[in-house]
C-alpha cells in the first residue's frame, strides 16, 4: 500500500475538482473493496476523495414513479428501506444475498457498481493479468478458473498469452437485480450530467479488459434510478455458491416476471457470476412472453440464454449449472 | 473431587472477550520497529538480483534484509531442527539465492512503522532464474517412495508389515469393494495470523544481549530452543512468552519463519522488532498435504471382512520427509487376518506439510470408512452392523495388544439411538423432503490417547493462594480452565483461589500443545505437582509444635475447603494458609515431573473412539449439500469439563463439515502457487452452514492411560465426520463421491 492523502469534500464540484487536479486521486465510498485492493498493491491512488459527505444520500420517490437510490446510501440501508422492500423486493433480496452484514453496513451503492473482479490472478501481482497490467496475458486461461466467465468472452479470448484476453466475472449481486430492473445510473462529470442505462454501464472485456465499465475519467455516480416496474409479485434471486453465505456467486439468477394467470406477460432474467457484466439476453426472455409457466418453457429459455457459452476447464460445469439455476429460479418466481 | 467433571466456565473467558488477553503481535514497547516480509513469486530457481535501493530510500526504513546481507547464523542443519522437525534439512529463511517453493520469504523490510515497512516492501525488486518445478502429486505418483525414519516415528509409527495375503483373500472374497480417494491440500488458517514481537532488553549479563520474545506458537520451549540453536544464544538470553494463541490447529507446532526473521533483525539492529504475516502469507508454510488413497475390502457373505488393503501416498517437500499416520487406523479398527497397509510420500516443490487437526487420521478414516459404507451396501447389511461384526478387541498393528479402554460399542448404541438410526431405509434415494433428497450416513472415528512427560510447578503463595504453572500452551482448547480445576481439586482449594499460568519458558518444561495429549499430559503433571506440594505441606504441618497431625501418615489426611483434615476425624484440621506461617512466612513451592508408567501403558493400545451420525439434504438439481444435523458419540475417557469438552467436539465437527464440503487450497501447477490464498476464496463454514450438532460423551473408565483417566478431545470430534457426510450424500443421491471436498459440481457431474 502506497502513502496517500485524504480529502472529504462537501460538494460534487469540489469532489470533481479533486480528481481533475490529481489524475491519481480516487473516490472512496465504504472502502470495502478499494482498501483491500490498495493493500494488495493492485490500486495505487495517491489521494482518496471520500464521497460520503457529498449530497448524494437518501432514497426518494421521483414524480414519475421512479425511485432514486443515492450513491452514498449503504447497501444495508437500501436493502432494509421500506420503499425498496415493498416496491423492489427483488433488489432487497439480492443485496442481502451478498457479502456479510458488516460489509453491507459499509458498502455504498456507488461503490458496489465499481467493485472489481475476484479473479485470483488479478489479486496476485506476481501473475500475468491483462486487467491489472494490460498486455501481460491472462493467467486464468489454462489456470484455475472455477469462478470465471462462460459468456461474453469469445472474441480473441481463448488464448492465455493474448494481450487482451480476459475471462473475469463482475462479482456484484446487487447489480444483477439492477440489470433485471433496468435501472439507470445518473452520473456527472466534466461534460455535465448524463444517464447510463444499466445494460450499458458495465462492459465486456473486448480489447480493453482493464476497463470494467463505461464511466468516463473524472465522472462520479450520483444515483441509481429504478423504473416504476418492480415485479413485486413474481420475482426471485437464486444464488449458488460454495457455502451458504459470505461467498461470491458461482452462478446467480435474478428473475422478474409479470403474469396473467399462468401466462407470462413480461420476463426479465439476469445472470451473475457468468460474465464481465450482469448477463441478459432479450431473445431468451421473449421466448417466455405469452407462454405458460411450465418447466419445458423455462428450459427453452435457459438453453437459449446459455447458447454459445464457453467453458475454460474448471468452470465448464457452470454452463449446465446456470441452466439448472434459471429453470429453478423461474419455477420459484412463478410459484 | 468437586470441580473435575463440572461445566466450569472458562477462567480466561472474561479476558478474551474484553480484549485484555494479549496475543503475540499485541505486546507494545517503546521504540518498536516493524518488519514486513517480501514473498517470492516462483516455485523453483535462483534469485539473480535483489534491488532494495528504492525501499531503503523511503524515510523511516531502517534496513532491508536479504540472503545477500543477512547476518551470520548457525551453519549446520541440526541447528535449524525444531522439536517437531521431520527427517531432512529444515527450511532456512534468507539462507541463499535458492528458491524452494512459491511464497518463500526473500526479504524482510524493517521500518519505524508498519505502514512504511509494507510500502517499502512493495518497492523491493527481485529477479529470478526460473527452473522447472513439480507440484502435482497426481502427476508424480510414480515418484512415491518410503519415508526416511527419524524421531517423528515415535509419535507417528510407520505402517505394520503386511500380514497374510491380502490380494489372494480379496480375489477369493465373495463380496468386495475397491475405492480411490483424493483430497487436496488444506491450510490451517487460524484467526490469528503468525506474528512475533521481539523485545530487545539491551545487554545484560556479561554484556550479552537479552530478548523477550512474544511468539505465536503451540510450544514456547520449542521456539526458544530453535532461536538458541540458530543464533547461538544461551538460555538466559532468550525468554519466550505466549500466553494466548488465537487458534493453532497444528500450524504452531513448528516455529514459523517470522520468528527467525524477527529475532535476526532484532539481534542485528539492537532494536525491538515485530513481524506479522499477512493472510496471504498464511498460505506460504505448512499445510495438510494432498493425499491419494486406495482401499480394497473383501468379505464373506455374513459380513466378516477377510481382506483389507489400504494404500496412501502423501505429498511432502523436497527438503523434509513429512509423514502422517494414514493407513494404520484401518488395521486398528478392523482386525482382518489378510491385511496390507502401505504409506509412501512424494517430494514436490512445496513447503513441508505440517500437522493439521487430526493429521492423517481424518485422511485415512475418510477412505476406510467410506469403503466400509460401500461394503455394507454390497452385503445388504446395516453399516453399524457391519462395524459391530468386525469390531476389533485388540490392536494387531502394535503386536496384538488389548485396548486400554474402548467403549466404541456404546458410541454406536447411544449415537444411533439419539439420531434415530433404526428408522433408516437402507436404500439410497429413498427419502425426500420437499424437493431435496435426504440421506443418513455414519462412520467410526479413532485417534491417539498419548500422555507425554511434563513438568509443572505449584506454589502456595503467602496469601494462601495456589499458583500452578507449566510451559504448555492453550490454543483455545480450555487448558487454563481444566488445569485450574485439577489443581483446585487435588489440594481442595476453592477454584477462585487457584491460578494456572502457561506459555513462558521461565516455567517448567512441557511439550507443545498438540496431538490431543495436553489434557492428559499437563493434567497429569498438575495433579502430580499438587500432590507433591500437598505432601510437603503435610510435613510442614506435622513438624509444627503441638501438631494435631503429629501421629498421622500422609494417606490419613485429605485436602478440602482450603484445609488439611484428618480423614477419620474431620474436626482435626489446619487451614493451608497457616502452612505459610509454618514455613517462616514464605511461600511453599514444589516442582515435579510426571511420567506415565511405561510398564503399565506399553502393554496396551491407547485410543479414543467415536461414532458420527449425519443427516444431509441434497438439492439434486443444484448439487448443494447441507448437513442438517449430526450426532457425535465420543469415548475419550474421563471428561474433565463437559462445557469446554463439548466446545472441542463441536469445533471438530464443524471442521469435519469444512473438510468434507469446502476446504481446498487450489494450486495452479503451471506456477506452483496456491491461488485462492485469502479467506474470501478459501472457504470454511459460516454460521449459515452449521445446523443441529449434538455431542454425547460415553462413559469410559481407563485406569491405564494416566492416573486421571483422561484421553484428550482435540481431534476425535473431527475424524469420523467427512466419511459420515460422504456416506450420507451417497444415501441421499445414490452417488459415491470419494474425493474431497464434495462441492456442488462433484455432486452434479
Ligand atoms: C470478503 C468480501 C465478500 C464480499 N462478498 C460479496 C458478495 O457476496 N456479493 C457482492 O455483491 N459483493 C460482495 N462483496 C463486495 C462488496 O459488495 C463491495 O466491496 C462493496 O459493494 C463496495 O462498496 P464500497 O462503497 O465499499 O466501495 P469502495 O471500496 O469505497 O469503492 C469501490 C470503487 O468504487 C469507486 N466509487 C465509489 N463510489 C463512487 C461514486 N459515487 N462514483 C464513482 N466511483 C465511486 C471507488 O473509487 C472505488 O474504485 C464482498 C466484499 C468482501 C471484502
Ligand atoms: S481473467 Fe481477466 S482478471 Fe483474471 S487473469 Fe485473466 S485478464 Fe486478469
Amino acid at each position: 500500500m502506497n502513502p496517500f492523502t485524504y480529502a472529504r469534500p462537501d460538494s460534487v464540484d469540489k469532489a470533481l475538482g479533486e480528481l481533475r487536479t490529481n489524475p491519481t486521486a480516487k473516490f472512496i465510498g465504504g472502502g470495502t473493496n478499494l482498501i483491500d485492493l490498495m493493500k494488495e498493491n493492485i490500486e495505487h491512488p495517491t489521494r482518496l476523495v471520500d464521497v460520503n459527505r457529498l449530497p448524494l444520500g437518501g432514497i426518494s420517490e421521483l414524480p414519475d414513479g421512479r425511485l432514486r437510490l443515492g450513491a452514498t446510501v449503504t447497501n444495508a440501508e437500501t436493502a432494509y428501506n421500506e420503499l425498496v422492500k415493498t416496491r423492489y423486493p427483488l433488489l432487497s433480496q439480492t443485496i442481502l444475498a451478498g457479502a456479510s452484514p458488516q460489509l453491507r453496513n459499509m458498502a455504498t451503492n456507488g461503490g458496489n457498481l465499481f467493485q472489481r473482479t475476484r479473479c485470483y490472478y488479478f489479486y496476485d501481482t506476481s501473475m500475468p493479468c491483462n486487467k491489472r497490467q494490460p498486455g501481460s496475458g491472462c493467467a486464468a486461461i489454462g489456470g484455475y478458473n472455477r469462478i470465471h466467465a462462460i459468456l461474453g468472452t469469445t472474441s480473441g479470448n481463448a488464448d492465455a498469452t493474448s494481450p487482451t484476453a480476459c475471462i473475469a466475472t463482475y462479482p456484484s449481486d446487487m447489480a444483477v437485480a439492477l440489470a433485471a430492473l433496468e435501472a439507470v445510473v445518473q452520473v456527472t462529470g466534466p461534460n455535465g450530467e448524463r444517464s447510463i442505462n444499466f445494460a450499458d454501464f458495465h462492459r465486456l472485456p473486448g480489447n480493453e479488459p482493464q476497463r470494467d465499465n463505461t464511466l468516463e475519467a473524472n465522472e462520479i455516480v450520483k444515483s441509481i434510478d429504478l423504473p416504476a416496474k418492480g415485479f413485486t409479485e413474481n420475482h426471485t434471486y437464486l444464488k449458488l455458491r460454495d457455502r451458504s453465505s459470505y461467498a461470491f456467486a458461482l452462478v446467480s439468477v435474478a428473475v422478474g416476471l409479470e403474469m396473467a394467470g399462468n401466462t407470462i406477460t413480461d420476463a426479465r432474467i439476469a445472470l451473475g457470476g457468468v460474465a464481465h457484466k450482469p448477463w441478459r439476453k432479450p431473445e431468451a426472455e421473449q421466448l417466455l412472453v405469452g407462454k405458460a409457466a411450465t418447466p419445458e418453457n423455462f428450459q427453452l429459455a435457459a438453453d437459449n440464454l446459455l447458447a454459445g457459452a464457453i467453458g475454460y476447464g474448471h468452470n465448464t460445469f457452470k454452463i449446465d449449472l446456470a441452466k439448472r439455476a434459471i429453470v429453478r429460479a423461474l419455477g420459484e418466481a412463478t410459484n | 473431587m468437586t470441580y473435575i467433571g463440572q461445566p466450569v466456565k472458562r477462567v480466561d473467558g472474561y479476558d478474551k472477550v474484553t480484549g485484555k488477553a494479549k496475543y503475540a503481535a499485541e505486546f507494545n514497547v517503546p521504540g518498536l520497529t516493524y518488519g514486513y516480509v517480501v514473498s517470492g513469486t516462483i516455485a523453483k530457481g535462483k534469485i539473480t538480483r535483489i534491488d532494495s535501493s528504492r525501499a531503503l530510500a523511503v524515510p523511516g526504513v531502517i534496513q532491508v534484509f536479504t540472503h545477500e546481507n543477512r547476518p551470520h547464523t548457525a551453519w549446520f542443519d541440526i541447528n535449524y531442527k525444531d522439536l517437531d522437525a521431520p527427517p531432512g534439512s529444515p527450511f532456512r529463511p534468507l539462507h541463499d539465492a535458492q528458491i524452494k517453493y512459491s511464497g518463500q520469504p526473500v526479504a524482510l523490510v524493517v521500518a519505524e512503522t508498519f505502514e512504511v515497512a509494507r510500502y517499502a516492501a512493495s518497492l523491493v525488486v527481485v529477479e529470478y532464474n526460473e527452473e522447472a518445478h513439480e507440484t502435482s502429486l497426481e502427476a508424480n505418483l510414480d515418484e512415491a517412495r518410503d519415508p526416511k525414519s527419524g524421531m517423528a516415528d515415535l509419535l507417528k509409527p510407520k505402517p505394520p508389515k503386511p500380514r497374510g495375503h491380502a490380494d489372494k483373500a480379496l480375489a477369493a472374497a465373495p463380496v468386495s469393494v475397491q475405492t480411490h480417494h483424493v483430497h487436496g491440500p488444506q491450510h490451517h488458517n487460524p484467526m490469528e495470523m503468525f506474528g512475533t514481537t521481539v523485545v530487545y532488553d539491551g545487554e545484560q549479563k556479561k554484556g550479552k544481549p537479552h530478548f523477550t520474545i512474544y511468539d505465536k506458537t503451540q510450544g514456547a520451549p520449542s521456539s526458544q530452543l530453535y532461536v538458541k540453536q540458530i543464533f547461538g544464544f544461551s538460555s538466559d538470553q532468550v525468554r519466550v512468552i505466549s500466553p494466548y494463541v488465537g487458534g493453532g490447529f497444528g500450524s504452531g507446532l513448528r516455529p514459523q519463519y517470522q520468528l527467525f526473521l524477527a529475532v535476526m533483525a532484532a539481534k542485528e539492529l539492537k532494536r525491538s522488532v515485530r513481524v506479522t504475516l499477512t493472510r496471504q502469507q498464511m498460505f506460504t508454510f505448512g499445510h495438510r498435504p494432498e493425499t491419494v488413497q486406495d482401499v480394497a475390502l473383501g468379505a464373506s457373505a455374513d459380513g466378516t471382512i477377510t481382506a483389507l488393503k489400504h494404500r496412501a501416498v502423501g505429498a511432502t517437500s523436497q527438503f523434509e520427509d513429512y509423514t502422517e499416520v494414514v493407513v494404520n487406523w484401518s488395521g486398528m479398527l478392523y482386525d482382518v487376518p489378510d491385511t496390507t497397509l502401505e504409506y509412501q510420500i512424494t517430494p514436490l516443490d512445496l513447503y513441508s506439510p505440517l500437522d493439521m487437526r487430526a493429521p492423517g487420521g481424518v485422511t485415512g478414516d475418510h477412505a476406510i470408512e467410506t469403503a466400509m459404507d460401500a461394503l455394507a451396501y454390497e452385503l445388504k447389511m446395516d453399516p453399524v452392523e457391519l462395524r459391530l461384526k468386525n469390531y476389533s478387541e485388540k490392536d494387531w498393528t502394535v503386536g496384538d495388544k488389548p485396548y486400554s479402554s474402548k467403549e466404541l460399542r456404546e458410541c454406536f448404541r447411544q449415537g444411533a439411538e439419539r439420531f434415530g438410526w433404526e428408522n433408516r431405509n437402507p436404500e439410497p434415494r429413498a427419502t425426500k423432503r420437499g424437493n431435496v433428497l435426504v440421506g443418513w450416513g455414519m462412520a467410526t472415528g479413532i485417534w491417539d490417547a498419548n500422555t507425554l512427560p511434563a513438568r509443572a510447578e505449584a506454589v502456595l503463595t503467602v496469601n494462601g493462594k495456589l499458583r500452578v504453572s507449566s510451559a504448555t500452551a492453550d490454543i483455545g482448547t480450555g487448558t487454563y480452565t481444566i488445569m485450574t480445576q485439577i489443581a483446585a481439586d487435588t489440594l481442595g482449594m476453592p477454584i477462585d483461589d487457584v491460578i494456572f499460568k502457561l506459555g513462558d519458558t521461565d516455567m517448567p518444561l512441557a511439550p507443545f500443545q498438540g496431538g490431543s495429549f495436553t489434557a492428559a499430559t499437563i493434567g497429569s503433571a498438575v495433579k502430580q505437582v499438587c500432590t507433591d506440594l500437598g505432601k510437603k505441606l503435610f510435613k510442614l504441618a506435622q513438624k509444627s509444635k503441638g501438631s494435631p497431625f503429629y501421629d498421622a501418615d500422609y494417606d490419613e489426611v485429605r485436602f478440602a475447603d482450603g484445609h488439611m483434615r484428618l480423614k477419620k476425624d474431620p474436626s482435626v484440621t489446619m487451614p493451608l494458609i497457616d502452612m505459610v506461617a509454618l514455613n517462616g512466612g514464605r511461600s511453599v513451592s514444589e516442582t515435579s515431573t510426571s511420567i506415565v508408567n511405561p510398564l503399565k501403558t506399553s502393554n496396551y493400545s491407547r485410543h479414543t473412539h467415536s461414532a458420527a451420525f449425519v443427516e444431509v439434504e441434497v438439492d439434486e438439481d443444484l448439487g448443494t449439500v447441507t448437513v442438517t444435523r449430526a450426532v457425535s458419540a465420543i469415548a475419550a475417557g474421563r471428561i474433565l469439563n463437559p462445557r469446554t469438552a463439548r466446545s472441542q467436539i463441536i469445533g471438530g465437527m464443524v471442521w469435519g463439515i469444512s473438510s468434507a464440503l469446502q476446504e481446498d487450497s487450489k494450486m495452479d501447477h503451471r506456477y506452483g502457487r496456491f491461488m485462492n490464498h485469502n479467506l474470501a476464496e478459501y472457504h470454511v463454514p459460516v454460521n449459515a452452514d452449521i445446523h443441529d450438532l449434538d455431542v454425547i460423551f460415553v462413559e469410559e473408565h481407563d485406569e491405564i492411560v494416566n492416573p486421571l483417566g483422561v484421553k484428550g478431545l482435540g481431534e476425535i470430534g473431527l475424524v469420523a465426520m467427512p466419511a459420515a457426510i460422504a456416506n450420507a450424500v451417497w444415501h441421499a443421491t445414490g452417488k459415491r463421491i470419494y474425493d474431497l471436498p464434495i462441492t456442488l459440481d462433484r455432486v452434479l457431474y
